[in-house]
């Protein structure tokens, strides 16, 4: 089975788009993610991981109209693609499956045993 | 409205990717308004400063430089995708393509490096460009002569007198001397030259033992490296003592690099001092004998033209009446030109026969090259038609057509490209076999820059040559015609292809009567009565001075063997013309001529059977014959005389000879030229030959050992070194079959390529017409219809080229004819065989693609579509 590579950023981004489902272009992913994340997101990032995500077939887009306030620009959006969505869904799930195998017993002890390797 | 920084902007624009630029410049602008409605205009452009920097990224920046060179880059993978594929999806015509041009450019390159070698001759010596021969001009009777060979008083006066103009100068004995060079048990005849000490540094002679000063002793002797080996193994040959002819006893000197082969003195086997040579019978200072060369070198800033006029008449003061009549004068001939641009005719320099086959050959080499290119030019043609589809779509999505002639110019480099390696292979695997048909010692230059730079410069050469015409051809079809279909390389689009066949043809042709003219000329000087016979006679220098005087002993002894008819001696070879001779007279009345005289013993006649025309041979039985002399038919011609026999000839001071016979010219010299008229002498002195015939009922396996054990027991100190006569005469043909194998390679190869380019041509054509022969065959054609339809073309292209090369060779032919004295006469059923081997040979090569076309079932034929 090919591997999915989703990094933590780019997770962020992916989830965000599917938040804003059909509204989903370069200013409004900026500003939900800071908003819900209360972090600094520049655009050179975000627009580095939206390519990156593009190229991995994760996301498509299509251009919007152009609008004024945008000095005629048009805006492009993004949405999840079939691959993107199987690629979220193995990041969850191999997530959920790691945390469900930690033992109850190891929060106490992980730590410890971290020491003793250090 | 606030507008950002326009720098900033600008900056963002020039490095973003084309592609992401509208949206991400839409995004900016819109964060960048609301920021100026939020937080007013210096911190939305400080924000927007800082975003367009943080977007200065790898996956954002437009692909940097190069995109555009990028793209030309996929152009030319495309071409060489697209020309590789051509290739491989006709094998057939690739193979005829590539293998012609490959054919071509061996051939071309054989020849450039053989005409290099050529005009490199000499050049291994490191005075190349100051070293002169001197040479001479005499008038005789209103003809000038030139000539080398001069007295020994000119040379001292040059170096005595003149020495200022000269940095060195060297007197050599003129032609090379055969010595037995002998050490213990080693005894060997080698051919060397005797010369002055000053020659080594004038040669450059690169010593490997010992110094080029090693001719200052009259008992020295320098040694070549191979002849060194020869006698000495390994051993240090330096301060031995080598016996030349069982006479002296030199000291070698010093061991000399082997002069290379092309250089005038390659067969020098050894250099020894030239007074050793005049001991005891010559000087330094004589006027009246011409036999050294005289070489100098100039000084650096010297100038031959110059030195020539001040030495020009030096002569005059020191020689004798009548030959200050002949006004002899001296000019200096430059190493330069010593190899192929010293031949003289009345005083005048003319073109050399040697520069001759410098010219022919290149004339070969190019046309090879050129028929290769015509094939080459011809088949893209032809192959057009299959290819304009492309050429159409390529030009309506938009290809200039200055792209379309770099594609298919980058196809013919392709080709060019595969075949110059397989050329350069060949050419390396055929130099040994080259070298000994040439008689030369050519390498590829592998190591050298330059030669790689021609290699290289050569293909693209050839590559835009031979593409010059599919290139600027195909390119020109226009594209509407070609999709609509209407698009047809109609008859005038077969002209220039008839025209370059017929071309092809011509040369071939040409070439080919040329070459066999060649050989009826060697065949027809071979076939010339040679006034005596060589079979079975063996020859040998007698070159020790044991044989003095053992002349009956050494004949009584081999004639007891049973295996020899007769033995004879003779001063001069058989087979060459020295020793010239004037001042005879019959009845007071002075004859102006030079006669070839030559020595002999009684037996002389019967061991080589000259034939006689009047009187008779030599005979021990009359006494007075040692005052007889026997005459040839062309000094009876000069000599004008009604019944020679018996008529006495008055010789200078030295007595009066009476003709005994009349024989048959015997060609001694070059098989080509008249017979020289000759006197024949007898004598028993100072013989240098010894001719042995072998009775012919004997085996010459049988009868040499016999021969060399009497030798051994008569004259131990001289080796059994014997030439047959047979083949030594057989020499003299040597450099005319060279230049005869090598032509009938050559124009073998031409008749190939040709023959080549007509097979593609045909099956082409053949392909072509599929359907119409098919529908013909319907039709009620047969076979034989078909096959006269589809050759008449060609038939036609090489009649045409018959009649063209016929006036062209035979008036080229005529001419090459006309050097030469004695010489064949061309006949018209040269002409009639070749012309009609080379109708044979199209028929063969286009019927067997008509006859394969015409034998097609119909059906398969027009089922295709």
């Amino acid at each position: 089975m090919k591997r999915y590579q989703l990094g933590e950023f780019e997770e962020v981004v992916m989830l965000t788009v599917g938040i804003l489902h059909s509204e989903a272009y370069g200013v409004s992913i900026k500003k939900e993610i800071e908003k819900r994340l209360s972090r600094n997101v520049s655009v050179g990032a975000l627009q580095t991981a939206l390519r990156r995500l593009e190229d991995k077939e994760y996301l498509r887009s299509h251009e919007g109209a152009a609008t004024e306030e945008r000095a005629g620009r048009p805006k492009k959006y993004f949405q999840i693609t079939a691959l993107g969505k199987r690629a979220m869904e193995y990041s969850k799930s191999t997530r959920d499956e790691l945390w469900s195998a930690i033992p109850k017993l190891a929060w106490g002890l992980k730590i410890i045993g971290l020491e003793g390797n250090l | 409205m606030k507008n950002p920084p326009k720098l900033f902007l600008r900056f963002f624009r020039w490095f973003c990717h084309p592609k992401l630029l509208k949206y991400i410049e839409g995004d900016l602008i819109e964060l960048y308004e609301e920021r100026v409605k939020e937080k007013g205009k210096r911190n939305a452009d400080l924000r927007f400063f800082i975003d367009v920097l943080l977007l200065f990224r790898p996956s954002i920046i437009k692909p940097a430089e190069g995109y555009q060179q990028l793209n030309t880059y996929g152009m030319y993978k495309s071409y060489f995708k697209i020309g590789w594929r051509n290739l491989v999806k006709n094998k057939g015509y690739s193979f005829i393509n590539i293998g012609g041009l490959a054919m071509g450019m061996a051939v071309a390159m054989l020849i450039s490096l053989w005409v290099y070698d050529e005009l490199s001759f000499n050049k291994y010596h490191e005075n190349y460009e100051t070293i002169a021969q001197v040479y001479r001009s005499n008038n005789w009777g209103g003809e000038l002569e030139a000539s080398t060979s001069h007295v020994t008083g000119l040379g001292t006066l040059l170096k005595t007198e003149y020495g200022s103009h000269f940095k060195n100068v060297a007197m050599i004995r003129a032609r090379t001397e055969e010595r037995v060079l002998a050490f213990g048990e080693n005894k060997f005849t080698q051919s060397g030259y005797f010369m002055q000490p000053e020659g080594a540094e004038i040669l450059t002679l690169k010593m490997l033992r010992g110094t080029q000063q090693g001719l200052k002793d009259i008992k020295s002797l320098l040694l070549s490296e191979s002849t060194a080996k020869k006698l000495f193994g390994d051993a240090d040959p330096i301060n031995q003592v080598v016996t030349m002819d069982a006479k002296w006893d030199l000291k070698v000197t010093g061991v000399y690099e082997d002069l290379p082969k092309n250089s005038t003195f390659n067969d020098a086997a050894y250099f020894a001092p030239l007074d050793l040579y005049i001991d005891g019978w010559g000087s330094l200072t004589s006027w009246d004998n011409y036999f050294v060369y005289i070489y100098v070198q100039i000084n650096p800033e010297g100038n031959f033209e110059e030195i020539s006029r001040i030495i020009k008449n030096v002569m005059l003061a020191h020689v004798d009446t009548e030959t200050k009549e002949t006004k002899p004068e001296i000019f200096l001939q430059p190493m330069s030109k010593w190899h192929l641009d010293s031949e003289f005719k009345d005083g005048e320099l003319v073109t050399s026969k040697r520069m001759m086959s410098v010219w022919y050959y290149s004339a070969i080499g190019i046309f090879v090259l050129l028929l290769a290119c015509i094939n080459f030019m011809n088949l893209s043609t032809a192959r057009s038609e299959k290819r304009a589809k492309e050429v159409g779509i390529r030009k309506s999505i938009g290809s200039l057509r200055s792209q379309l002639i770099q594609q298919f110019f980058g196809e013919t480099l392709l080709v060019a490209g595969i075949a110059a390696v397989i050329a350069l292979i060949v050419v390396q695997l055929s130099m040994p076999w080259f070298n000994d048909v040439s008689d030369k010692n050519i390498s590829m230059p592998i190591g050298n820059p330059i030669f790689w730079m021609i290699c290289i410069g050569f293909t693209l050469f050839t590559g835009l040559l031979a593409g010059s015409y599919p290139a600027l051809y195909l390119s020109s079809f226009n594209a509407v015609k070609i999709l609509k279909g209407t698009f047809k390389a109609g008859s005038f689009a077969m002209l220039p292809r008839r025209v370059l066949v017929v071309l092809q043809f011509t040369v071939s042709i040409t070439l080919t009567i040329g070459t066999i003219v060649f050989y009826q000329q060697i065949q027809f000087a071979k076939n010339r009565p040679a006034g005596y016979s060589r079979a079975n006679l063996i020859g040998m220098r007698t070159a020790s001075p044991e044989y003095k005087g053992q002349y009956q002993a050494i004949r009584n002894e081999l004639k007891n063997t049973n295996m020899v008819e007769e033995i004879a001696e003779t001063n001069y070879s058989i087979i060459d013309t020295r020793g010239w001779n004037g001042g005879f007279s019959w009845h007071g009345q002075k004859y102006d001529q030079t006669f070839n005289t030559i020595f002999v013993t009684h037996e002389y006649g019967q061991t080589i059977g000259w034939e006689f025309v009047l009187g008779r041979d030599f005979s021990r039985a009359f006494p007075s014959d040692l005052s007889g002399i026997v005459i040839n038919e062309s000094a009876l011609e000069i000599l004008g005389l009604e019944n020679p026999v018996g008529e006495s000839l008055a010789w200078q001071d030295r007595g009066n000879f009476k003709i005994v016979g009349v024989v048959k010219d015997m060609v001694k010299g070059s098989p080509y030229e008249p017979t020289d008229p000759s006197i024949i002498f007898l004598s028993e002195n100072d013989m240098q030959w010894l001719y042995i015939k072998i009775k012919s009922d004997a085996s010459a396996h049988e009868a040499l050992p016999k021969i060399q054990s009497v030798l051994a027991s008569i004259v131990p100190s001289a080796p059994f070194d014997y030439t047959f006569a047979d083949e030594a005469y057989g020499a003299k043909f040597r450099a005319e079959e060279r230049i005869g194998k090598l032509a009938t390679l050559f124009s073998a190869f031409a008749l190939i390529i040709s023959c080549l380019g007509l097979f593609g041509l045909a099956s082409f054509m053949a392909e072509q017409r599929t359907k119409e022969i098919g529908i013909r065959k319907i039709m009620g054609a047969s076979v034989t219809n078909l096959w006269k339809m589809l050759s008449k073309d060609f038939v036609v292209m090489v009649i045409v080229s018959c009649s063209l090369a016929v006036p062209l060779s035979f008036y080229f032919m005529t001419s090459w004819l006309g050097q030469y004295e004695y010489r064949t006469t061309i006949s018209w059923n040269i002409f009639a065989v070749t012309g009609i081997g080379a109708l044979l040979i199209t028929l063969l090569t286009v019927s067997f693609q008509a006859i394969k076309a015409a034998m097609v079932n119909p059906v398969k034929s027009l089922r295709s579509e």
